[in-house]
């Protein structure tokens, strides 16, 4: 036997780490979505998409903004030292994945307001001439335009890898300890995103293509997620512990239900269904991909916070 | 340059929360928080059973991820004997710190930094050991550098079996048990 007795009961640490609540998925979540939404764009606008006013690539960039800016807005709302945030732009930490993070949510603004420039909304054209005036001036040059594409893929890359990498770098979560977290956060966002374009698209041929890709994302995560257990199970005890919280511990109805089943199978075999033609396109399976990733990262960044070194047995 | 560390003797250590005690009214740690806490583990098979007692805190590991992981540097290890320390006004209260440490060592603050021990810094600058040390009824706890081999914990360490916590965590702790 192995019985551990500690006086310590510090707010948010004990009996097991607290630290984050929702604002830290909510926040991962939606650098992965936005993430998918930039190198959705980017493709779009590299394959020279953006000349037909129909392209979803006009308006994702705005809405991508949007989202993350919400997004941003949740990690301040974690922040415990508020008036002091500014602190993190004094300095560029390169051993540390969360001031990469400080610095890469910066970076990525400037490319998409260049991708929204690329093909600016009719709303906006209307009503400000000049940035219709951008656009002419953009499109003009072709070179510029597809770097302005790629661009927007790789940020959206390096955003979507560090919302995985945010958590795998803490070596004291052993659930977070694995080589597969990146990727799976970065292919969970281009699902997501996938899925979100899939509604928003106004030109069928869009659509079909977004639930096309949305199917073979969905197909790589359940790949992914098999290494990622693969890796766990047959690392240290600590792991094979942690992965345990998530296969049959607490957090398993949560992983098992709205994560596997809901978030992905499913969905993914109405969508295989529908771009098959065997039954017609509804927002169903696009909202369901969504809400599964959003619970991933629910289900991750909790069940993370419960493992831990110490008396390792959940 | 000298590595400060800590020996405890838990053969000595009773339990008494003395050091508890005196780190909370030394360092004016706020209500319902501890830097440092006392852990009871038992371990092996009736009647086989093994006790130790120990006093916990902070292990000022020489390879320390709250360090490494802090955006704005606020974590950062100081130049006196590798003490790692916070300093209040560069935290955002980001917690990465927090999720980082094996040992769970730190806490917030109510004032909304990441706080833990110190090694008493302020003491160990004037030449005086930290507050727990100082008052241990048993003598249990030594404070030390750990590089200078004719240090009383650096001759305890090399007379006596001893053990870190979670070495396997890769952090590299600087307080050892002697057992
Ligand atoms: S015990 Fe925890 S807080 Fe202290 S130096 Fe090690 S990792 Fe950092
Ligand atoms: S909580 Fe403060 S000390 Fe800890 S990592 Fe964040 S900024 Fe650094």
């Amino acid at each position: 036997m192995n019985e551990y007795t500690t006086t310590r009961h510090n707010e948010l640490v004990d009996p097991s780490l607290h630290i984050w609540g929702w604002e830290i998925p909510v926040y991962l979540f939606i650098g992965g979505l936005v993430a998918g939404m930039m190198i959705v764009t980017g493709y779009f606008i590299f394959k020279g998409k953006y000349k037909d006013k129909a392209c979803v690539c006009r308006v994702l960039p705005l809405l991508g903004m949007i989202i993350l800016s919400a997004g941003m807005f949740a990690l301040f709302l974690d922040l415990e030292h508020k008036l002091y945030t500014w602190r993190l732009y004094l300095t560029f930490k390169v051993a540390s994945p969360m001031s990469w993070g400080a610095w890469i949510l910066i970076v990525v603004y400037p490319a998409m307001i260049a991708s929204f420039l690329v093909n600016v909304p009719e709303y906006f054209s209307n009503k400000f001439p000049w940035m219709d005036k951008i656009s002419e001036k953009l499109q003009q040059h072709k070179y510029a335009v597809k770097n302005i594409g790629v661009v927007n893929m790789l940020l959206g890359g390096l955003l979507g890898i560090y919302t995985g990498v945010l958590l795998s770098a803490l070596g004291a979560r052993p659930l977070w300890n694995s080589p597969m977290l990146w990727l799976l956060f970065l292919v969970s966002g281009l699902s997501a995103a996938s899925a979100f374009v899939h509604m928003v698209a106004k030109r069928v041929d869009e659509r079909e293509l977004l639930a096309k890709a949305d199917n073979g994302f969905l197909i790589l995560e359940l790949f992914v997620i098999a290494l990622f257990f693969i890796g766990m199970v047959t690392s240290t005890k600590v792991h094979i512990d942690s992965a345990l919280v998530l296969l049959s511990g607490i957090y398993a109805p949560a992983f098992w239900v709205f994560v596997l089943a809901l978030g992905i199978v499913i969905p993914l075999i109405i969508q295989l269904l529908a771009v098959d033609h065997k039954i017609k396109h509804t927002p169903v399976a696009p909202i369901m991909v969504i809400v599964g990733g959003l619970v991933l990262r629910f289900v991750i960044v909790y069940a993370g916070q419960y493992t831990r070194w110490v008396d390792a047995a959940f | 340059m000298a590595r400060f560390g800590m020996v405890i003797d838990t053969k000595k250590c009773v339990g008494c929360m003395d050091c508890v005690v005196a780190c909370k009214t030394e360092n004016d740690v706020p209500e319902a928080f501890n830097r440092d806490w006392i852990v009871q583990d038992v371990r092996g098979k009736n009647p086989d059973l093994h006790m130790e007692i120990r006093t916990e805190r902070c292990n000022h590991c020489d390879n320390s991820p709250c360090v490494y992981c802090c955006p704005t540097g606020a974590s950062h290890v100081h130049d006196l004997g590798g003490i790692v320390l916070v300093t209040h006004d560069l935290c955002i209260g980001c917690k990465a710190c927090l999720a980082s440490c094996p040992y769970d060592a730190r806490f917030i603050n109510p004032d909304g930094y990441a706080d833990k021990c110190t090694f008493c810094v302020h003491r160990v600058e004037k030449g005086l050991d930290p507050a727990c040390v100082s008052v241990c009824p048993t003598h249990c706890m030594y404070f030390g550098d750990l590089d200078d081999p004719n240090s009383q914990v650096s001759k305890l360490l090399a007379s006596r079996k001893n053990h870190s916590l979670i070495p396997e965590a890769g952090t590299k702790p600087q307080i050892f048990y002697l057992v």
